[in-house]
């Protein structure tokens, strides 16, 4: 019994710190934003507007910055975006337990015919994929044909004094060393955007690997995302391998010069692949689906890829479905300045114009939000 | 009087049913998750039967799914990280059981519980700056000259591989198995050391004779519940392993393993079979989770089972 006295105190004790320390987390939740914000009226009396979208990652960092730009432009709407991945996000649209989902990669025929509705896709900007390599001793762009680009990604080329590459580089000082070649681990859109570019040049990468999210490759090692292809790049001397441009821009990465259809040598930049988006929209189907890769242009980038939102036509509540109409219309004007600090690519014109007629379709019970 | 003893026995009973429901929930728990991945893995297994243990093609565009590879790199990274772990960490529980001088024990036991609190992110990225450039320009040439004879050593030094994956794991289950071996040692009775000193036994036989066969089922408890850790990592050893699901004898080459395959591929599942392969790869390591602790357990039950000749109380 003696014991147990201060025992019990002490128990009680931790018990009011605990108290007090929940509590005072409460209070500052309740402090700040979100719930702050939330409890602002809109003019007519009526609560704010809640959107919820999911989807890609690569997008996230655009995505977000929008959001928070956009609750200055317009108060009474919340955006909420979380990156799941690009197939969670078809899913979730699939579902409809969204309004709107993000994906690197258009939605298939097969998905869109799940779909219980129309579903438009909307490209939100453009992106690339940079091949980046560590060669000590070089100091200026190393140059690659396609093909060449697919032997290497195949095992066929294995050092880097191959003849096929010394050529192409003769004023470059190669080294006498092996390649190791690294790739993405994990399932991303950006391993997507670079097989199906190598499907689309190479018709033995194309029948042995194929395009997609994920790959059995033939040879190398797997870093976990961006930074972990960067990460390996940087120690193994000889290596090579891809990342997003983005990552590559901001950690001065070297960029290889990858020749394009047009057979000039380019490398990744905003410029090139807005030049690549241009390029491709000749081809632009109506819903607005297309690929990126190996677009045609003089100075088009071919390894890139659009980014893109989907959302529903036919909207079922009207208030919801004005936001997001709005939401997008000044995502693909005004959020396009955003884009270029956060280095994507932005739309070029052709296809603003074409984005513009399709938000102006998304309706409630036949009537467009905007006309 | 009466009401009191019998308010004592409604609560009583209250209690019993209220720690009986949260023993339950455990039972539930797992068979709602078993339940979630066998419907999961159907279509995968359904397709492949057998060959999705044996199969050693991984390819998602062509829904060729088979996780040998996998298997095997998620069996040989853990040994490796045993190998390494199991000896230094009953050395370090040992010493500070035994041996430690006490102004030294405490900090020692301290900094060891520490290590177990860091991120395995952390380690994954610590392994990636630090220890595979470290592996790749010392200790991997240096093994491939002296030891490069047995097929463990072959290959070129990429510093990711098997063996960087093992060492990281090695660091990270060693705090588990070190700080649970020393609270076993510690819980050994006084009087079985005296009883050694006294028959005039050192210091090494006592601890040999008398100490660790006393704490034999609860070490073996440590390192099956490291081995569970080192089974189930993911972060750290998918950002040291390679990502290249092959099966090879050599540790200098890349390897994958189960959960570095989910965590890598889940979220951006390319197909209804990709998806369906993956959960069927995650009822496998619960099965090979399960496998392991039955292991542990019959080992446990097969020691305290034969005496020893050294009394327990």
């Amino acid at each position: 019994m003696e014991s147990g006295k201060p025992g019990r105190s002490i128990a009680r004790r931790v018990t009011g710190i605990l108290g007090v320390l929940v509590g005072g987390i409460l209070l500052a939740a309740v402090a700040c934003a979100p719930w702050g914000e939330e409890r602002r009226i809109e003019p007519g009396g009526k609560p704010p507007v809640h959107l919820l979208g999911v989807g890609a990652s690569f997008p996230y960092p655009l995505y977000s910055k929008w959001i928070e730009e956009y609750r200055k432009f317009n108060p009474h709407v919340n955006i909420d975006y979380q990156s799941i991945g690009s197939s969670g996000g078809i899913n979730n649209i699939l579902r409809g337990t969204v309004d709107f989902a993000g994906s690197d990669a258009p939605m298939t025929d097969e998905q869109l015919a799940r779909a219980p509705a129309p579903i438009f896709h909307l490209p939100s900007v453009a992106g690339a994929v940079a091949i980046t390599y560590n060669l000590p001793g070089v100091d200026k762009d190393l140059k690659l044909t396609p093909q060449v680009l697919a032997d290497i990604f195949l095992g066929n080329i294995t050092e880097w004094r191959d003849p096929e590459l010394t050529s192409l580089n003769p004023e470059l000082d190669l080294p006498d060393m092996g390649i190791t070649v690294v790739r993405r681990s994990d399932g991303s859109g950006t391993t997507k955007i670079f097989t199906e570019y190598l499907s689309k040049v190479s018709p033995v990468w194309a029948e042995r690997v194929g395009t997609g999210t994920s790959v059995e490759w033939p040879t190398g090692i797997g870093g976990k995302g961006n930074e972990g292809v960067a990460g390996t790049i940087k120690q193994i001397p000889g290596s090579i391998g891809y990342v997003e441009m983005a990552y590559a821009t901001q950690n001065g990465l070297p960029r290889a010069l990858i020749q394009n259809r047009a057979g000039r040598f380019v490398g990744p930049t905003l410029e090139t692949t807005t030049a690549a988006a241009a390029g491709a929209a000749v081809q632009m189907l109506e819903d607005m689906r297309v690929s990126l890769t190996d677009a045609p242009g003089e100075d088009s980038y071919p390894i890139a890829g659009y980014t893109y939102l989907l959302v529903y036509r036919d909207q079922h509540n009207q208030r919801r479905g004005e936001a997001l109409a709005h939401f997008l219309w000044w995502a693909l004007h005004d959020g396009q300045e955003h884009a270029r600090e956060l280095l994507y690519a932005p739309l070029p014109d052709n296809v603003v114009k074409m984005a513009e007629a399709k938000i102006k379709e998304i309706n409630y019970k036949g009537q467009p939000f905007i006309e | 009087m009466v009401g009191k003893a019998g308010r004592g026995k409604i609560k009583d009973t209250l209690f019993a049913g209220i720690s009986g429901l949260a023993a339950l929930s455990i039972i539930f728990i797992i068979i709602v998750m078993l339940y979630e991945l066998v419907v999961g893995a159907g279509p995968a297994l359904a397709r492949f039967g057998w060959d999705f243990l044996t199969g050693t093609r991984w390819d998602p565009v062509r829904e060729q799914f088979g996780a040998w590879p996998l298997i095997y790199g998620t069996l040989v990274s853990s040994f490796v990280a045993l190998a390494l772990a199991v000896p230094l960490s009953l050395g370090i529980a040992i010493y500070l059981a035994e041996l430690a001088p006490p102004w030294l024990r405490e900090p020692v036991a301290f900094l060891v519980e520490l290590l177990a609190a860091i991120p395995s992110v952390v380690y994954g990225l610590w392994g990636l700056f630090v220890l595979v450039p470290w592996l790749r320009t010392t200790v991997q040439p240096f093994l491939g000259n002296t030891l490069g004879f047995l097929p463990l050593f072959q290959g070129p030094p990429l510093g990711m591989g098997m063996l960087a994956a093992g060492l990281v794991l090695a660091i990270m289950i060693l705090p588990i198995i070190t700080s649970i071996t020393r609270e076993v040692l510690l819980a050994v009775p006084s009087s079985q050391r005296e009883a050694m000193l006294a028959l005039g036994a050192t210091r090494w036989e006592t601890i040999r004779m008398a100490v660790l066969p006393y704490g034999r089922s609860g070490i073996v408890g440590a390192v099956i519940l490291g081995l569970g850790r080192a089974l189930g990592e993911t972060m750290a050893v998918t950002m040291v392993i390679g990502n290249r699901p092959q099966v090879s004898l050599s540790l200098f080459h890349p390897g994958q393993t189960i959960a570095s395959v989910i965590a890598n591929e889940f979220t951006e599942g390319f197909n209804e079979m990709h998806l369906s392969a993956l959960l069927a790869s995650a009822l496998l390591l619960f099965v090979i989770t399960l496998l392991v602790n039955i292991l542990a357990r019959l080992m446990v039950w097969r020691m305290n089972k034969i005496p020893q000749g050294v009394s327990r109380e």
